[in-house]
Parts: C-alpha cells; sequence; structure tokens
C-alpha cells in the first residue's frame, strides 16, 4: 500500500509483535503494534507526508513524535486535527490522510 | 515631536488614534500617551464586528456616519482598508419570541426613521447562509455591515496619525492628570506632559482619568475572551448574531472561524491582565453547535482576553467635560465600541476646534449618572 | 465531570515527575499523576514498560535505569492518568484535562509542573519538508516502536544527543550516511578554562569522547563546522546542501534527522504567567524558582528539564526536591531539608556551563536568514518578522497579531524562542526585554463539542 519507500523499518531482530491491530489507513487495511504510535505506524507502512500546510499547501509530515510540533495531524474516526503521534492504533480504527481527504479537507480542515 | 502640544490623549486604542489622526488632520500637534501597547486591550479584542445592526437608538446616527463616511472609504482615509468587508451582518431568530421580536424592533427603527435594518425570512437566511441550522426562522439583516481586522485598523490608524506628525509614547502609563493654570499635566514614569487640551481615551481605565477631571462615572473595567478555530472549509459570509443569545461569529478568509459576543471573564485592572477561562465558555460552544451542526469536531486554536470599560447602561460616555475645561471624554464603549471609533475621532475633533458636534452626542453626557 | 482535591497533581510522568509523585507519596499524600503519553517515562524513558532486550542494548544503561523509576510508580500505588491532555491550569491549582474524549476538573493543594525539554527550533531552508525530523524524534521512534532508518541517514546539528542517536544507530547495524556538526569544533581554551569542571562531571565527559570514538571507530563520515546548512527537495527531503571549512557540499538523502539542544517546554508555566527568565547560557527562558523549585505563583513547582536543561538524572533529583517541598508544605510526614539532593543536582550540574559553551547553537542556526520559515504553521518567515518590527512591532505579540506567526496549531512552540531572538537582533534589544508570546488555554486543542460537554 506505500506508495513510497517507507523511510524508517524495524529494526533486524524484531517479530511482529503480538499486540497488532488492523488499522485503516486511507481505505487500506495496515497492522500496526498497539504498542506504537499511530504516526510511528505510518511511517513504517511508508506515508511519508500526512495533511497539506493550510496556508501554502506544501505537505507535511511528523517532524518531533512527542506532541509538541503538531504536523502528524490525521482524520481519526471521521474526527480531524488528531496529533498521530499521540494516538495509540485500535482494531478498526479509521485513519485518513490528505491521500484520501479532499484538498481543502486535508489542511487541518474539514467540512 | 519633542516640544509641546496643543492636545494630550491618554490611551492609544481605537478612540485615541482616531481622534489623534482626526485633530492631527486639523492641524493641532497631538501627543498621545498609551500605558501597553496601541490596540492592546478592547480594540485588539474584539470580534471586529462593523455591525449598526442591534444599536442602542442613540447609537444608530453615529454607527451609521462611522460606517458610511468612513469605513467603506478607509483606504482613502488612511491608505489601508484595514481588512474591511462588507459581508453584511445578520441576526438570526431562533424561534417565534425571537421572530416577535425582531419585527417590534424594525417597527421602532421606522418610527425613528432609520430604514438599516430589515427582517428577512427562513428562506432568505438559508440564500445568505446555506449551512445553518434548519430551526433558524428568520433574522435581521443590515447589508452595508462587514467586518474589520482590529489589529490592522489599529496599526493603520497608529501609521496615518504618525504621518500626520502625532507623537506616540507606547509602554507611557498615565498615573494622573490635574489642571495646572491653563493646562493638563499628565504624569507618567518618563515624565510630565503638558497641553491645553486633554482627551479621555483611557478605555478600562478612563473612569480614574475621569474622577481627576472632576467627573466621576460608575464605569467598571470587565474581562472579554475570544476564541478562535482551526481552520474550516468556507460556511458562511455574513457576521452572525443570535437575537436570543448572546454570539457575534464570523469566518475569515484564510477559514478560521472567530467566536465572540461579549464573552465576559474575570479581569485584574490594575494589573492589567484578565486570564483565559475557557470553562466560562461550554454555552457559546454550544450556541455555535446549534446554529452549525457540522462545527462539532473543529478545535479551538485560542482564546484571548482584554480589559474593556463598562457602563450601566451599556452606552458609552462621549462629550466634553463638565467640571474642568478643555476636556474631552470617549469612553465606556462596554463592548461595542469598535464600530464607532471611526466617527468618534470625528465628534472628539468637532468637539476640541469648535465647542461642539455635528451629529447628536446628549445621551452620552458625561454627567448623565449625576444625581 | 468533578473531582476530590488532590494533595498534589503532577503534570508529566518523565523522570521528574514520576520521581515527585514517588517522594509525595512516601510522605503519605494524595497523588495524580497526569501524562498525555500512553505510558510513563516522559521522552528520555520512552516505552521503558514496553522495551526488550535488543533495544535495551542499543540504547545503553542510561535508559534502562527508567525501568526502576517506573517499577517503583507502579508499586507505590500512585493514581496514573496516561492520555491525558491538559488544556488548561489555572493560579488556583485546577487542572482541566481531556481523557478519553470527556474533561475533567481537579482541583489541587500544590502542582508540580514536570513537563520536560523539547528540541530547540532548527529553522533552516526546507526544514519543514517531508523526509526531515528532529534527532529526537528518530531517537523516540527506536525506543516507542522499534524502527530506524531504512536508507542512511543524515544527521545535522550538534550536542551529546545527536552524537548518542549516532552511536545507538550503529549498534544497532544501521548505517549513517554523514554527521554534519555545526558546532565550532573542540575548543580547547574552553575545555581548559573549565578543567574543574569537566572533572567534577568527568561520567558524562568520559561518556561523550566514548560515543565520539564509537562514531570515528565505525568511519562515519564527519564533518566540522557546518554552515549555510539547507535541505533540499520538492515535496520532500532530496538532499542536504552546507559547507564545511570553506567547502562546498550536497549530499542527496531522503531522510535527515537534525538536533542542536533540547529547551524547556514552558507552555503550562507561561500560561499561568509564571516569573521566567532569559537564560544567556542556555539561550532560552526558564521558570524563575527557589531552592525547591517553587515558582513565583505558591504552591507550583517546576522540575526536570522544564525548569532548565539538567538532564534525566537531575530531574530525578528535581522531582524529589519537589515532592518533599509538597509534603513540607502540607505538613505531611516528617520534614526533610532537601540538602542531599541538592548537593547532587549541582555535581552533576557542573559539566552543564562547558556543554553549554561547546554546543552553542550558532546565531545562524538560531536567528535565520529572511527566506527561511520561521513560524512552520503559519508559514511565516524571518523576514516577514523584521519588516513588522520595521513598522513599530516591537515584541512577539505585535508581530502575532500582525502575522499569525505564532498563532497556529502548536501555539508558538516551534518558532517562539526564534522569534524573540529574531526581534532581539533586529531592535538591538536584549532578549529578555523582547519578552515571549502571551501564552494561553487551551494548551491542546479542544473541539467545539468538548468545550461544550464542561
Amino acid at each position: 500500500m506505500a506508495s513510497n519507500q517507507p523511510l524508517f523499518q524495524p529494526l533486524p531482530a524484531v517479530q511482529p509483535a503480538p499486540d497488532t491491530v488492523s488499522v485503516q489507513v486511507d481505505g487500506a487495511p495496515v497492522r500496526m503494534s498497539r504498542q506504537a504510535s499511530l504516526a510511528a505506524g505510518l511511517l513504517a507502512a511508508g506515508v511519508t507526508a500526512v495533511r497539506r500546510s493550510p496556508v501554502g499547501g506544501e505537505a507535511r509530515a511528523p517532524y518531533c513524535m512527542m506532541g509538541v510540533c503538531f504536523e502528524c495531524l490525521v482524520h481519526v474516526d471521521g474526527v480531524p486535527n488528531q496529533q498521530a503521534c499521540l494516538v495509540v492504533p485500535q482494531e478498526g480504527m479509521r485513519v485518513q490522510t490528505l491521500r484520501s481527504l479532499a484538498a481543502s479537507e486535508s489542511e487541518g480542515a474539514h467540512v | 515631536m519633542n516640544g509641546s502640544s496643543d492636545v494630550l490623549i491618554v490611551g492609544g486604542g481605537l478612540q485615541g488614534l482616531s481622534s489623534a489622526f482626526q485633530l492631527a488632520r486639523r492641524g493641532y500637534r497631538v501627543r498621545l500617551l498609551e500605558a501597553e501597547y496601541c490596540g492592546r486591550h478592547a480594540s485588539g479584542v474584539n470580534a471586529g464586528g462593523v455591525r449598526t445592526l442591534g444599536r442602542h437608538l442613540a447609537e444608530i446616527p453615529l454607527a451609521l456616519a462611522a460606517r458610511e463616511q468612513l469605513w467603506h472609504h478607509l483606504e482613502e482615509l488612511l491608505g489601508d482598508t484595514g481588512g474591511f468587508v462588507p459581508s453584511g451582518q445578520l441576526q438570526v431568530a431562533e424561534n417565534e419570541a425571537d421572530e416577535r421580536k425582531a419585527r417590534e424592533r424594525v417597527a421602532l427603527l421606522q418610527a425613528h426613521g432609520f430604514g438599516h435594518e430589515r427582517w428577512v425570512d427562513a428562506q432568505q437566511v438559508r440564500e445568505l447562509v446555506p449551512s445553518i441550522s434548519p430551526h433558524v426562522v428568520g433574522g435581521l439583516w443590515a447589508d452595508r455591515d462587514g467586518y474589520a481586522l482590529p489589529y490592522r485598523v489599529v496599526t493603520a490608524y497608529r501609521l496615518a496619525a504618525q504621518r500626520l506628525g502625532v507623537d506616540i509614547l507606547e509602554s507611557t502609563p498615565v498615573q494622573r492628570v490635574e489642571r495646572h493654570g491653563s493646562l493638563w499635566r499628565a504624569h507618567t514614569p518618563h515624565g510630565t506632559f503638558e497641553a491645553p487640551w486633554l482627551v479621555n481615551t483611557a478605555g478600562a481605565w478612563a473612569w480614574e482619568i475621569a474622577a481627576q477631571t472632576g467627573d466621576p462615572v460608575p464605569m467598571e473595567p470587565g474581562g472579554l475572551m475570544l476564541m478562535v478555530t482551526q481552520r474550516v472549509a468556507p460556511f458562511v459570509k455574513p457576521v452572525l448574531g443570535a437575537m436570543g443569545r448572546p454570539l457575534s461569529f464570523k469566518q475569515f478568509d484564510n477559514g478560521t472561524v472567530l467566536i465572540g459576543g461579549g464573552l465576559r471573564c474575570a479581569a485584574d485592572a490594575a494589573q492589567r491582565h484578565a486570564p483565559v477561562d475557557l470553562t466560562r465558555l461550554p454555552k457559546s460552544a454550544r450556541t455555535v453547535i446549534d446554529l452549525f451542526p457540522h462545527l462539532e469536531h473543529v478545535s479551538i486554536a485560542r482564546a484571548w482576553t482584554g480589559i474593556e470599560g463598562f457602563m450601566p447602561d451599556e452606552i458609552p460616555v462621549i462629550g466634553p467635560g463638565a467640571a474642568a475645561p478643555q476636556v474631552v471624554h470617549a469612553f465606556g464603549f462596554s463592548a461595542h465600541g469598535f464600530e464607532l471609533s471611526p466617527i468618534v475621532g470625528c465628534i472628539v475633533a468637532e468637539l476640541v476646534a469648535q465647542g461642539r458636534s455635528t451629529l447628536p452626542i446628549e445621551a452620552f453626557r458625561v454627567d448623565r449618572f449625576a444625581a | 465531570m468533578s473531582e476530590p482535591t488532590r494533595d498534589l497533581i503532577v503534570i508529566g510522568a518523565g523522570p521528574a515527575g514520576m520521581a515527585a509523585a514517588l517522594a509525595a507519596r512516601r510522605r503519605g499524600l494524595d497523588v495524580l499523576l497526569l501524562d498525555e503519553q500512553p505510558d510513563v517515562g516522559g521522552q528520555i524513558y520512552r516505552s521503558i514498560t514496553t522495551t526488550d532486550a535488543q533495544r535495551q542494548r542499543i540504547l545503553g544503561p542510561d535508559y534502562s535505569h527508567g525501568a526502576s523509576l517506573a517499577d517503583a510508580v507502579k508499586a507505590a500505588g500512585i493514581a496514573h492518568w496516561p492520555g491525558t491532555a491538559v488544556w488548561q491550569v489555572d493560579t488556583d491549582k485546577t487542572v482541566h484535562a481531556l481523557r478519553g474524549g470527556a474533561n475533567h476538573h481537579i482541583a489541587a493543594k500544590a502542582l508540580v509542573i514536570a513537563t520536560g525539554a523539547m528540541e530547540r527550533p532548527f529553522p533552516v531552508p526546507g526544514w519543514t519538508l517531508p523526509g526531515v525530523m528532529t534527532a529526537g524524534a528518530g531517537q523516540i521512534l527506536l525506543k516507542n516502536a522499534s524502527l530506524v532508518p531504512r536508507a542512511p541517514a543524515v544527521l545535522a546539528g550538534c550536542g551529546p544527543l545527536l552524537y548518542l542517536l549516532a552511536a545507538q544507530y550503529l549498534r544497532a547495524g544501521v548505517a549513517i550516511q554523514a554527521i554534519l556538526d555545526t558546532a565550532g569544533g573542540t575548543d580547547w581554551r574552553l575545555a581548559i578554562r573549565h578543567a574543574t569542571a569537566l572533572l567534577a562531571g568527568w561520567g558524562y565527559v568520559r561518556k561523550g569522547l566514548g560515543l565520539l570514538r564509537e562514531i570515528k571507530a565505525a568511519g562515519v563520515p564527519f564533518h566540522q563546522g557546518v554552515e549555510k546548512l539547507r535541505i533540499e527537495g520538492a515535496d520532500a527531503a532530496e538532499a542536504v546542501a552546507f559547507t564545511s571549512r570553506g567547502q562546498a557540499h550536497r549530499i542527496p538523502c531522503g531522510l535527515v534527522l537534525l538536533h542542536q539542544g533540547v529547551v524547556p517546554n514552558n507552555q503550562v508555566t507561561w500560561s499561568l504567567r509564571a516569573q521566567h527568565h532569559w537564560d544567556d547560557e542556555q539561550l532560552c527562558w526558564v521558570p524563575t524558582c527557589d531552592a525547591w523549585g517553587q515558582t513565583s505563583l505558591p504552591g507550583i513547582y517546576v522540575a526536570g528539564d522544564g525548569a532548565g536543561i539538567g538532564g534525566a538524572l537531575v530531574a530525578e533529583l528535581q522531582g524529589e526536591l519537589a515532592g518533599i517541598a509538597v509534603a513540607n508544605a502540607l505538613g505531611q510526614g516528617e520534614r526533610q531539608d532537601g540538602e542531599a539532593q541538592r548537593a547532587r543536582i549541582r555535581q552533576h550540574l557542573a559539566i552543564r556551563p562547558f556543554l553549554n559553551q561547546q554546543y552553542r547553537p550558532k546565531d545562524e542556526f538560531r536567528i535565520p536568514a529572511d527566506d527561511v520559515i520561521v513560524c512552520r504553521c503559519e508559514e511565516v518567515t524571518a523576514g516577514s518578522i523584521r519588516a513588522q518590527v520595521a513598522l513599530g512591532c516591537s515584541g512577539p505579540n505585535q508581530t502575532k497579531s500582525f502575522s499569525r506567526c505564532g498563532m497556529g496549531p502548536c501555539q508558538g512552540r516551534q518558532c517562539g524562542l526564534t522569534v524573540t531572538e529574531v526581534i532581539a537582533q533586529a531592535t538591538g534589544l536584549p532578549p529578555a526585554d523582547v519578552g515571549y508570546y502571551r501564552i494561553r488555554p487551551p494548551l491542546k486543542s479542544l473541539t467545539l463539542a468538548q468545550l461544550a460537554s464542561e
């Protein structure tokens, strides 16, 4: 499902953690560890940009991974502007990034 | 200007800045003393409503003059539109009681010769604001009203005044004024200033100055809060209010929605600080969601506050001092002075230059509370 | 939802917060520990409760130390609310937070703010591109998700954390494309001037030298005296360009990790209008505190990197001090004087003046050129701020009103320091006089529905 090569990959000796869930990312299922943040799961799945800047429209991606940059904003279960680095993946969670949102919707805006 | 001045103005909000500008245009040498920075409080912390809609009868001639002579011509006057958008203002009626009140008001205004507010029905409201909740039954509409950007208007007036030679001193709080011979003296931590005329546009602190000029008034400082959302796809053009509950909101070009409307909070006037307390806002949040259900998941990006001066009868003090000569007061705008500020500057300049005002200001006398 | 009054609420469950909660609990206080992360540890000990042997080997013994704190917190039965976002703190010590979508308003007799540190902003051309992250983010991905760069990354900046990450990647068998060191290189005169401190903090120095040895031994390209750093790319990072010792370089790269030190995360204390002062050595704002960590607001304490950068062990000791202070103030248990903790703090802090000078971020990277974005959220450039200063805006709150700089979702966290310094340089006023943004609630996003729910 990744349209890009992921920027990050798991350490060599990590077994798929038993505690994984299936998350819908832009309509496609992605397996993610429940112990890692949603942002980490997205990066591992090859999602390199999650939203467009509402000012100039450029693609933006997670930057700080700790909740202080507000770049990793995605829609989760229909609610916009969720900081993916603070979201714990849940079974069946529906995540939308700029790839499945209309231009006006992904900008930290919604209709 | 390093030397003397003809007029000392206390307070660098919009009332003071527009007064400074209009006086300078008439050739007066003006010095303005501002405690913090221009537009720090009420002038910078308002919803930017350019509103003639819903005003006290006494304010209407001033509001209409401000709108027609100034707001729609700010670019010519100041070299900047201040971000004024003539989006119209709509005050919605949510039920029969609201509708009755609205129609009574239109009748009252017409009896006084004012036709600037008209009733629009449910269908017309939907044409103006397609996404509004279906329960809205109609509203009062003023099509030439709109909104502007408070800080941009403040800066436009400030720069225009400075270009005309007005000396603006920020971080210069006036601790005390007194009459000394034929001059007014203003004492500040950075020195004492003198001039024949004193203009009191000190906002939430104007009652102190008024007391010192011999014109005590029952003005109370109070805190005002505003909140703004993150960006939302465009859904409303006019500025919206509601007849039955306090609310004012507008959506800017950049998609953010400003929510205000007399949101009161605690204020420490002596410290010049009013803390933001979001726990006072659930009702406003509920009002917004009731009118626009699709906004429930929109985030509040931030809130801010300033301190305003409130009068018991909720109309300002505009006029000459009653006790001492060569004083003009313009304060106590009770959270609705933004739209009036351009014309207030003209009135203040007229009072200084000619001793009278073209527009009727009897209702705003400083001594109207005297026993 | 209203709550019973607690003796102490601790905001932040990193080493300072955990230590404060433990110290207070040991004196019999009723403590509530809040954090927005799903588990204790803060960032330095992120995911310490779910880590594994492989990560512990890579991350090193300093990381593993966090486990003892986390275990102690659990064993002490301290009330802990993870996943809790604090959006307003009142001066009367009421904390308003969102947890599981519902609002909680909790009163307390005392507060310890232990919100830690965050990366110093690193405004260079291209820093907003996808594929550019902080070194801290790289370390969090390793700790939290066992993730490492797939293709060799470029690490750029200066400071011990950058070298630590590099060493950790090397231990993990991950190749590093290059390290671009923006510090001035080893300043031996500086080292001599701080010789006593260096000896006192020898443990830290030895650690640092050890990291550099690891990096050198692996043969990672190491460029020193880096200037004119820029990241190039259309929709994502594609290359890093820079000069080093007069030579221009360009390295194709899809992942750039930036770091030039960490600074206190002060949103809460600023929102309380606690007194802060500008620390010219650390080049950041620090809350002004007494010997117990009490701010200018009675009963409100800070501990850890949020009180000034001192590292994890200092954070733990400061947390202990704050917990003891609260118990002393509430008259609970036997009064302690905190001197033992203060003595150890002094020892650990001895190395800081040297580190602060050795790794002082260069002006170029703190006060950028006109065309560089300063406010990421609203895309406001340094030049735009300078233009407003020229129009008479003399402080960050006025430039904010005019340009929206600082008004975006991050509420000034990524641009505040830069704006203070850009205005200071443009006006010739010291940062202390320029001031900082007025920070107000909501400290974290709150939707209209959540706000309406009371």
